[in-house]
């Protein structure tokens, strides 16, 4: 499925919640049930420091695609990671350097991806682009 | 349960909430439950109303013009520095300094006593319990002049033990920089014994009083503290504005901070002299509405009475404990004997962050995180907490929603 296949999936599957504590609830699920991070790259240099959680990011090239696997302090900022990886991970490189984002917005979780949150999720989108761009030289 | 409209003395806070025009405000669809007084406060209806009143009516720049909307400007101005002076009895207003906040006048001292007093070798005390603001100048006064910087501990408590501070005191003890009220654990600090201590060592004292003035009666004469340092915002007083006390004695040695305008008598391109006290510390155009805002904050707290206000918190403080302590897996932090204000705690197997984010959607705002305290937050061996802070606008109601968002947050978490 092409990034935008999947962010539409996932927006229509949070147009069925009728209030915030049925999707932080599922959100919360996400979180606890995010496969869990070789614990060998939960190490400094795979940690994105933010100033409330803090973030774990590892990436691996297979074949033509990017497969992320991270981790969180925080449930929260894990079951939004969850939904991060589930669109980007197993995307081309190019794919995931130019990915528009949009369904954080349309699903009411842009307050979490916003500069003063500092729960390190912007950074963390930032850096699966940085690895995007960079797995693309690798490539070519 | 107690009755939820409690009335300390004759002060009816009900009415004073009122005052309050941000309280009216909903968040998330809920109404408000405001609990982060610590980071800022709120600003009553007398305090916005003097803002816009100057700006309105009076604005002009001060100590300038001989025309008279600049001298009635400048009059305004400085009748703020004799309420701030009256506020925490300074012995005179040469010794109340106007700066943007408590960091900066921190950064003032460090930067200029530290120039002028510290030599290589010499110590600074402070507490393991600062806030970065009261760590950080130090640090970079240390950098600049080869002193070092000392850490009072902090016990389980989170207190420290006056008898540890007073054999750390030495003849190398150059400054003592100690916060009054913790922002973290809500500590009262028994600065009186620690400044009479250090005096008996000829070590001068700085506090930081940012936590302390908007919850209790200062007086910085009976504190016989050498500096005092503190913030309006926190005061429900406007943002960027402060206040540095200093002892003349001290004062008159140090060389300016900043240069500009303001600052100076004469200037040639060969030597400039500067002006008397406060204004050698004062360079360029003041905050003038930060002056007349922190005055009516000051004449809204006079009125109500800071010991009505501390009596308030103190029952609110006791309610929110009693009403937080049945819940399951809580710990709290900060046991101190003599507390201000502040709750800071976390629920077992559960992420600040988390708790936080929850209790925001239930309108609830609480801070978390190191609460600009590492090191303290290090000593606990966690990421941070959950703070609630209090002032005297909040209700027992107010820690009613507290205590039941704590516990559908924990449902929702653990």
């Amino acid at each position: 499925m092409s990034v935008q296949d999947i962010q539409e999936e996932i927006i229509s599957e949070f147009s069925f919640f009728g209030d915030w504590m049925e999707k932080y609830e599922y959100i919360i699920d996400l979180g606890k049930n995010l496969p869990i991070i070789d614990v060998q790259y939960k190490d400094e240099d795979h940690l994105i420091k933010g100033c409330q959680s803090q973030v774990w990011l590892q990436a691996e090239l297979k074949g033509d695609e990017v497969q992320f696997t991270a981790d969180s302090d925080a449930i929260i900022t894990k079951g939004i990671i969850a939904l991060l990886i589930r669109v980007l991970s197993g995307q081309s490189p190019k794919d995931i350097a130019e990915a528009d984002l949009y369904f954080i917005d349309q699903i009411g979780l842009r307050e979490h991806l916003s500069p003063t949150r500092s729960n390190g999720l912007l950074s963390m989108v930032k850096q699966m682009k940085i690895y995007g761009l960079a797995l693309q030289q690798v490539k070519s | 349960m107690l009755n939820p409209s409690i009335i300390s003395g004759k002060i009816d806070f009900d009415r004073i909430r009122a005052d309050f025009p941000l309280l009216q405000r909903e968040m998330n669809g809920k109404p408000l439950v405001f609990l982060d007084s610590a980071a800022s406060s709120q600003k009553p209806r007398q305090v916005l109303d003097a803002l816009q009143h100057y700006y309105t009516h009076l604005n002009a720049n001060v100590h300038r013009g001989v025309y008279k909307l600049s001298q009635e400007a400048t009059d305004a101005f400085e009748s703020g520095r004799r309420a701030a002076a009256r506020f925490i009895n300074a012995g005179s207003e040469r010794e109340v300094i106007f700066v943007r906040g408590t960091s900066e006048g921190i950064n003032l001292v460090a930067s200029s006593f530290g120039r002028k007093f510290f030599k290589p070798g010499a110590e600074i005390l402070i507490t393991g319990m600062e806030h970065h603001s009261n760590i950080v100048p130090w640090q970079l006064a240390c950098e600049q002049t080869g002193a070092v910087l000392k850490v009072v501990p902090v016990t389980d408590s989170g207190e420290i033990e006056i008898d540890v501070f007073e054999n750390m005191l030495s003849d190398r003890t150059a400054l003592v920089a100690a916060v009054h009220v913790s922002n973290a654990l809500g500590t009262v600090n028994p600065v009186e014994e620690m400044i009479r201590l250090a005096h008996a060592r000829a070590i001068p004292v700085l506090i930081d009083g940012a936590q302390a003035v908007p919850h209790m009666r200062v007086d910085v004469q009976a504190l016989d503290a050498d500096f005092y340092v503190f913030s309006a915002h926190k005061m429900l007083g406007p943002t960027g504005f402060g206040i540095l006390y200093g002892k003349e004695k001290w004062l008159e040695q140090m060389p300016p901070y900043q240069g500009g305008g303001e600052m100076i008598k004469t200037v040639t391109f060969e030597k400039t002299t500067y002006n008397e006290l406060p204004f050698k510390f004062e360079a360029g155009t003041p905050d003038i509405s930060g002056a007349i805002g922190l005055e009516a904050a000051i004449n809204y707290m006079e009125k109500i009475g800071l010991d009505n206000i501390q009596a308030r918190e103190h029952e609110l403080l006791q309610y929110g404990l009693d009403q937080l302590s049945g819940i399951d897996g809580i710990r709290f932090y900060g046991a101190a004997k003599q507390k201000a204000s502040v709750i800071s705690f976390l629920l077992d197997g559960v992420h600040p962050f988390d708790l936080g984010t929850l209790l925001d959607k239930m309108g609830i705002a609480v801070r978390t995180g190191h609460h600009c305290t590492q090191p303290l937050m290090a000593r606990f061996g966690i990421p941070g907490t959950v703070r609630a802070s209090l002032a005297l606008y909040n209700s027992t109601e107010d820690l009613d929603q507290l205590a039941a968002g704590v516990i559908r947050a924990g449902n929702m978490l653990r």
